[in-house]
C-alpha cells in the first residue's frame, strides 16, 4: 500500500472541520445512519477522523490497516459495527458511514496537489485504499456480530423448546416440537433424566406430536432416550404418533420393539395413571 | 486390599458403590457377591450406583454380568439409583442391559425386589 505523504496528511489534518460537515452532510442525505442520534453521530465521525489521522500519521509501522498504528482505530470501527448490528442496521448502512468519507478527502487531496498529476494519483490511490480496507475491516465485524446474534438465539431456542412438564404426582411429560437431531436429543436426554432423577418421577411421556418426520435417525435418537430412561429405573412412553408416522416407522422397517407407544397424550396418561394405580372418574 | 461391602438384608443382598470403580474392584466384586449369594442362598441383589458418576465399558458389562450370574443363582439384581451422565454414556456405549432391573432408588428397589420373589 502506497503511504499517505506528510501534505496529504497535513491537507486533512488543517480542515478537520470542513471535512466532517461535508462527511456528515452526505451521511445526512444517504440515510445511512438513521436511528443514530445526532450528537453520537458527531462523535462517532469525530473521533474517526482523529484516528484515521492519528493511524496515518504514524507512518513508521508497516503493514497497511492491520498495523499496530491503526489498532485504536481498528478497535473503534469493532466497536461501532457491532453496536450498529445490534442495532439491526444492515450491512451496506454500516459500510457506508466509512465509505462517504471518501468524498470529503477526495476532495482535500484535489486541492492539495493541483499542479502534480503523478502525486495526486498516487495519493488518491492511497486515500482510496486505506478507506476501502477500513471499510473491509468493518464490514468483517459486522458479519461476525452478527453471526455471534444468530448462534445465541439458536443456542436460546434449544434450550427453550424442550421444556420438561409435570403432568402428576410421578408423571413427567416432554412435548417435542421440531425436527430431533443428535444436538437437541442430546439435550432433551439431559433435561429429562435430570428432571426424574429431581422428582423421582417413575413414567416419562414424550410426546412427538410435533415433530414433523420420523426417520431412522430420530428413531434412532427416541430409542436411545428410552433405553437411558430405562437404565434409570422409570418407564418411557411415547405419545402422539400421527398416522403418516406410524406408516413411515412401517415402511421403514423399524423396530420399537419394547417401546409403549400411543396415539394421543391423553391416551398416554391415562396409563401412566392406570400404572400407577388412579383412576379418574366422573364426580356426579 | 480395598473391597466393596456386601450387605444382608433378611433374604436379599444389599451392594453400595461409593468409590470410583476401576477394574479389579470390579472383579473382586464379581466374585464376592457369587460367593456371598452360594453362601446366603439370597434370592436378591440390590446394587446401588447412585454415587457412581463415571462408567467405562467395563463397568458396564461387570453390571450385565453380575445380573447374570445372580439370574443363575436364582437371585434377582435390581440396579437403583443410575445417575443421568452414566445412563446417556451407557447407551452411547450401546450398552442397554437388557434382562437387569432398573429402579429410581433403593425404596422403590427394594419394593420390585419383594414383588419379584413373591410372584414367584
Amino acid at each position: 500500500m502506497s503511504n499517505l505523504q506528510a501534505g496529504t496528511i497535513s491537507a486533512i489534518s488543517n480542515d478537520q472541520a470542513g471535512i466532517l460537515g461535508e462527511w456528515r452532510s452526505i451521511l445526512d442525505a444517504s440515510s445511512a445512519s438513521r436511528g443514530v442520534s445526532p450528537l453520537e453521530l458527531a462523535q462517532q465521525t469525530e473521533e474517526f477522523l482523529r484516528l484515521v489521522i492519528a493511524g496515518a500519521a504514524d507512518g513508521t509501522a508497516t503493514g497497511g490497516v492491520a498495523g499496530a498504528n491503526w489498532a485504536e482505530a481498528r478497535a473503534f470501527l469493532e466497536r461501532l459495527s457491532r453496536s450498529r448490528a445490534l442495532l439491526g442496521f444492515d450491512s451496506q448502512h454500516t459500510a457506508s458511514f466509512i465509505f462517504s468519507l471518501k468524498r470529503p478527502l477526495f476532495a482535500r487531496v484535489q486541492a492539495a496537489y493541483k499542479d502534480g498529476d503523478a502525486a495526486l494519483a498516487d495519493q488518491l490511490w492511497a486515500v482510496s485504499e486505506l478507506i476501502d480496507s477500513l471499510g473491509m475491516h468493518t464490514i468483517q465485524t459486522f458479519q461476525k456480530t452478527r453471526e455471534e446474534v444468530i448462534k445465541r438465539q439458536q443456542e436460546e431456542l434449544l434450550e427453550l423448546s424442550t421444556p420438561v412438564v409435570k403432568l402428576w404426582e410421578g408423571v413427567l411429560a416432554l412435548p417435542m416440537i421440531g425436527t430431533l437431531d443428535s444436538q437437541r436429543t442430546q439435550v432433551v436426554m439431559e433435561s429429562l433424566l435430570q428432571r426424574i432423577v429431581d422428582t423421582g418421577s417413575e413414567i416419562a411421556i414424550i410426546d412427538i406430536t410435533g415433530v414433523p418426520t420420523v426417520d431412522t435417525l430420530v428413531a434412532q435418537h427416541l430409542l436411545k432416550t428410552v433405553t437411558a430412561i430405562r437404565l434409570m429405573g422409570a418407564d418411557c412412553i411415547i405419545s402422539g404418533v400421527r398416522p403418516q408416522i406410524a406408516q413411515t416407522i412401517v415402511h421403514l422397517g423399524l423396530d420399537l420393539a419394547g417401546i409403549v407407544t400411543k396415539a394421543n397424550l391423553a391416551d398416554a396418561l391415562k396409563l401412566a395413571l392406570q400404572r400407577s394405580g388412579l383412576t379418574v372418574t366422573r364426580a356426579v | 486390599m480395598e473391597r466393596i461391602p456386601i450387605l444382608r438384608m433378611g433374604n436379599f443382598l444389599l451392594v453400595t458403590i461409593q468409590v470410583d470403580m476401576h477394574d479389579q474392584l470390579a472383579l473382586t466384586l464379581q466374585d464376592d457377591l457369587s460367593e456371598r449369594i452360594n453362601a446366603t442362598s439370597a434370592r436378591g441383589v440390590l446394587l446401588d450406583i447412585s454415587a457412581l458418576d463415571m462408567v467405562d465399558s467395563f463397568i458396564g458389562r461387570m453390571i450385565g454380568t453380575i445380573s447374570g450370574l445372580s439370574r443363575i443363582m436364582d437371585a434377582h439384581t435390581v440396579l437403583v439409583g443410575m445417575q443421568p451422565a452414566v445412563a446417556i454414556t451407557l447407551v452411547e456405549l450401546g450398552m442397554n442391559l437388557p434382562g437387569v432391573l432398573t429402579a429410581l432408588d433403593v425404596e422403590r428397589g427394594m419394593k420390585l425386589l419383594r414383588d419379584r420373589v413373591a410372584s414367584e
